[in-house]
């Protein structure tokens, strides 16, 4: 899941490069251009992405590093 | 109550709201550096997100993106506000929660600590100070000018007996408008009282505060300004009709391009006046409208390492450092696109409809043919279509989202300056035992004001390129991410090996900031592509090829920032 995750991003990163819509001036809703409408889209996509992320590429080490970091709190008597 | 002088209210009243909530957040203030500094490491994600959000978008998120679309048609969205969706959650996600990990554990306050103690390395440290304080200046500068020209601009006519006005060009002080130096000067003045009276706990609930402020006020102007224009699709269909380039990456050649037909002609007339004139009248030179030319895909390509810059910003650096857990971040890397997009959108479409917006009824452009300065271009709009019935209202609110973007940045430039001269210069080289708190926090507050005094004396000189310098000071900062990035993933990387990174930076950077003639060719590429394309490649490849050449850091380093 987690390099499925990191494919869809340089998916999303390739597909940032969109000529197809370079010369084009349609309209959705008869007011935003489509190149403009299609970049809100890869906005959302990226957020959707990175929510994927977070669930499935979340770093083992930095989870370790925070109850190492909460132990050294407790043997100190202070907060991290 | 003329409508300018609402519009004064207005921002005076908002701008007293803030010191309001300084004089609060200060109450929670624990005396100690750290809590001025990092907030005791206590900020959950909400003001995380919002303080995040805040400080990455500038002046430019307003005014700038306004004026980009205004310029150079929709296709800034995809260059600057979808890449950034992209790449500022990367970073916030690769970068910020491994350094927020790192800083934690072993109670690292500034960028400069953490490299010299991954690159065992005090000189190192010595090297970055400058580099990282001279790159923020022109950063504190778009916020300065922007500040005393959006305030000048929204206020003009508003005591005509006070302030007279002066100057030429586009710079010119409006006649009874705050005059830019008080207008600028008072917003430093604002942003440092909170900043001291709350350190970056007061700066986090400012910037969450602000940060809401901004995205709702551009929202009612988005509404309002469609609503005065005939609604939406009147206005897009007027751009279709006079500017159609402005709607999409292409200038086609039987584009009526009317926008640039019209300046032309202006241009033309007033140059032969220019020429008529005696010598010693004439003044300077008139600039030539730029004809519209599109954008190229290596242009809309490489503008992808400009947000880049946000893994090394200090600022940045130092706000991933005061969130109580890594879990803190999660909200901040999933919205992030999402606010973006909710600002830009409609400052993008506001720009596009600007070129071609005439009032229903009418027959002369809400913005005039001729006008050259795109950052004029959003405030212009507001104070053309609100002459009735909002009264100053909508111009003051709008100015107070404007400055709500620019001190949101502000603030937290303020705080890292003060704190990476504190803690890596002050309390580095006098121990750090030997120096207080109270001290930390006085010798912060101190070297701010200063440098806060240079880039003030700096803006009274009306840098036209701001935003252009902006782009430019972005591009070393990006420049510096292969730095960070190795610093945390690469266990190879070396002392000489960030060396090379830091100097190759700085040489590729200032090599080809020459070439743009100092920022003053705005529009510079090289090779067709932005600057900070090679910037990066260069810095890579000096950090990656010096490295290998380089004896590995110590295993005592290693087991210290990396796990097995």
């Amino acid at each position: 899941m987690k390099k499925l995750v990191y494919a869809l991003i340089i998916l999303l990163v390739i597909a940032h490069q969109d000529f197809w819509y370079w010369d084009s001036q349609e309209l959705v809703f008869d007011v935003v251009p489509i190149g403009l409408a299609y970049h809100a889209g890869v906005s959302i996509a990226a957020a959707i992405l990175w929510a994927a992320a977070i669930k499935f590429c979340w770093p083992d080490d930095v989870e370790l590093l925070e109850e190492e970091i909460a132990r050294d709190a407790e043997t100190k008597g202070g907060g991290i | 109550m003329s409508p300018a002088q609402t519009s004064v209210w207005i921002i005076l009243g908002y701008l007293a709201l803030l010191v309001g909530l300084g004089i609060v957040t200060s109450r929670k203030f624990k005396g100690t550096a750290s809590d001025y500094f990092l907030a005791s490491r206590g900020i959950g994600w909400f003001l995380l997100v919002m303080s995040l959000f805040g400080t990455t978008m500038t002046a430019f998120a307003l005014v700038g993106s306004t004026g980009e679309s205004f310029k150079a048609g929709i296709g800034v969205y995809g260059m600057m506000a979808s890449w950034s969706g992209i790449v500022h959650s990367a970073c916030f996600f690769l970068v910020g929660i491994k350094l927020w990990s790192l800083g934690a554990k072993h109670g690292y306050v500034t960028q400069i600590q953490f490299f010299r103690d991954r690159f065992e390395s005090d000189k190192l440290g010595v090297l970055l100070f400058p580099v990282l304080v001279g790159l923020v200046i022109p950063y504190l500068l778009i916020g300065v000018v922007a500040a005393g020209g959006t305030i000048n601009s929204v206020t003009a006519g508003a005591f005509p007996d006070l302030f007279a006005g002066g100057g030429v060009g586009p710079a010119a002080d409006k006649v009874g408008g705050i005059p830019y130096w008080l207008g600028s000067g008072g917003i430093c003045i604002v942003v440092l009282v909170y900043v001291f009276l709350g350190g970056v706990r007061g700066a986090a609930w400012a910037n969450a505060f602000q940060t809401l402020v901004f995205i709702l006020l551009g929202l009612i102007t988005f509404v309002v300004i469609a609503d005065k224009l005939g609604g939406m699709k009147n206005a897009t269909a007027m751009v279709l009709e006079n500017n159609p380039h402005a709607a999409r990456r292409t200038v086609r050649p039987d584009d009526p391009m009317t926008r640039y037909v019209e300046a032309k002609k202006q241009y033309d007339n007033t140059l032969v006046k220019w020429h008529k004139a005696p010598k010693d009248k004439r003044g300077p030179v008139p600039r030539a409208p730029e004809k519209p030319h599109g954008i190229t895909y290596l242009h809309f390509l490489t503008y992808m390492f400009i947000p880049l810059s946000v893994g090394m910003f200090p600022h940045l650096f130092q706000h991933w450092l005061t969130a109580k857990s890594a879990s803190s971040f999660k909200p901040a890397v999933i919205l992030h696109p999402l606010l973006i997009m909710i600002v830009w959108v409609p400052c993008v479409l506001l720009g596009m409809w600007a070129t071609s917006a005439i009032i229903p009824g009418k027959t002369d452009p809400v913005i005039p043919w001729g006008q050259g300065n795109p950052n004029l271009v959003l405030g212009q709009m507001v104070a053309q279509l609100t002459k009735t019935g909002g009264a100053g209202i909508l111009p003051g609110l709008l100015t107070a989202g404007v400055l709500a973007a620019i001190m949101s940045s502000l603030d937290s430039q303020f705080l890292c300056i003060g704190s990476i001269f504190a803690n890596d210069v002050v309390a580095h080289y006098l121990g750090h035992d030997k120096v207080s708190d109270r001290q930390k926090v006085l010798c912060g507050r101190i070297f701010v004001i200063l440098i806060v005094a240079v880039t003030y004396v700096i803006s009274l000189q009306r840098p036209g390129s701001v935003f252009t310098l902006a782009v430019w000071c972005f591009s070393g900062f990006a420049g510096l991410f292969p730095l960070v990035f190795a610093a945390i993933y690469w266990k190879r990387t070396t002392k000489a090996g960030a060396y090379a990174c830091v100097l190759a930076m700085a040489g590729t950077w200032t090599w080809l900031f020459s070439q743009a003639d100092w920022g003053a060719k705005r529009e510079f590429l090289f090779l067709g592509m932005m600057p900070v394309a090679t910037i990066v490649a260069a810095s890579t490849l000096a950090l990656v090829v010096v490295s290998l050449m380089t004896p590995a850091p110590s295993e005592a380093t290693l087991a210290k920032f990396f796990r097995r």
